[in-house]
């Protein structure tokens, strides 16, 4: 097929997001830089693209929204064509531990990394499922590998993006459509700022690399799993934490 | 359209999605049992249907549907269409 594979990726304003959105560009997606609250990054990023010869544009998404899902994927269909690749990347943390963990903040946190996803990927599907190619890359965490204190709800959700992206994986991948997520170690974003020093330097003593991640090492293995290339990769789990979890 | 055109289209999209010939998609073919449809083979049907026919099918209205006959006549409910 000749046709372009557009790309929409949530929560790239800024980090991750953002890195993988210009790295499916360089591979020659039209891309759709999703944002909930920072257009003007969005609309940066997607400036960028363009001026490098790319097609892109910033588009608001509220992944926890239904309605705003809905109208996200209509606008990038309209604006760029449909979505081929789904990178389910928005994020939201907070830690606390557990014994008096706020039920609010656990909703929040699965609606947003676990619902989230659901929605996005639900919505794209109908479109893959008729064109009989698509991949959806969901961004997870080493904490969906194994346990963190203080992060609950957080290695919750991204425990259970696995078992979506598994499930998925089982339900589509005869239609040539696959799902598969990446789970990052430590990355210095927004997200990670608030990380205190000695939780930061136990993380690293226990990391073969040495130091954090960058967002465009992240970005680069979401980029080869949204390619045509990884088509006989399905269901995986890719850490990418410079040996963290090894 | 007539109940008649409308069975004709309807059974011409789900030959072309379940990839049989036309001949085979009878009001009385069972999409299991004689089309060799899967539970995925099916809600791609139905996608295709409600593209082709602008109409929106819930998946708890799929679920009585076991034959062509009927997948035509919730198509028809859809569209209004008296049978
Ligand atoms: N940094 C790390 O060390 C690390 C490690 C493992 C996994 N991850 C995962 O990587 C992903 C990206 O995180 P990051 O590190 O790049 O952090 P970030 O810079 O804080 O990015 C998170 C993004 O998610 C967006 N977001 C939050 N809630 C949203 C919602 N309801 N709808 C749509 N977008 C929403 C944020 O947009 P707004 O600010 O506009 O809400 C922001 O753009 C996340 O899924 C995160 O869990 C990060």
């Amino acid at each position: 097929m000749g046709e372009e594979r557009v790309a929409l990726v949530t929560g790239a304003s800024r980090g991750i997001g953002r890195a993988a959105g210009l790295a499916l560009a360089r591979a020659g997606s039209p891309v759709a830089f999703g944002y909930r609250s920072d257009p003007v990054n969005a609309e940066e990023a997607a400036a960028k693209v363009a001026a490098e010869g790319g097609r892109a544009m910033a588009v608001p998404i509220d992944v926890a929204d239904e309605a705003s899902v809905a109208a996200a994927f209509d606008r990038v269909e309209a604006g760029l064509g449909p979505v081929r690749v789904l990178v389910n990347n928005a994020g939201f943390s907070r830690d606390g531990l557990a014994v008096k963990y706020p039920t609010g903040a656990w909703d929040d946190t699965m609606d947003v990394n676990l619902r989230g996803a659901f929605l996005c990927s639900r919505r794209a599907l109908a479109g893959m499922l008729r064109a009989r190619w698509g991949r959806i890359v969901s961004v997870a965490s080493v904490a969906a590998l194994r346990g963190n204190a203080g992060q609950i709800a957080y290695s919750a959700s991204k425990s259970g993006l696995l078992g979506l992206t598994r499930s998925l994986a089982r339900e589509v991948g005869g239609r040539g459509i696959t799902a598969n997520a990446v789970c990052p170690g430590y990355v210095e974003t927004a997200m990670t700022e608030a990380t205190r020093q000695d939780n930061v330097r136990r993380y690293l003593d226990v990391t073969p690399a040495g130091r954090a991640g960058t967002p465009e090492e992240i970005a680069a293995v979401i980029a080869f799993l949204a390619s045509p290339e990884a088509s006989y990769v399905n269901g995986a789990v890719v850490p990418v934490d410079g040996g963290m979890t090894a | 359209m007539d109940k008649a055109e409308l069975q004709e289209k309807v059974c011409s999209i789900l030959a072309e999605q379940l990839a049989i010939p036309v001949e085979k998609v009878t009001p009385e073919a069972r999409f299991s049992e004689d089309l060799d449809a899967d539970s995925l083979d099916l809600v791609e049907a139905v996608l295709a249907l409600e593209e082709e026919f602008g109409v929106s099918i819930p998946e708890e209205e799929m679920e009585g549907v076991k034959t062509v006959g009927q997948a035509v006549d919730l198509v028809a409910t859809k569209l209004g269409a008296d049978a």
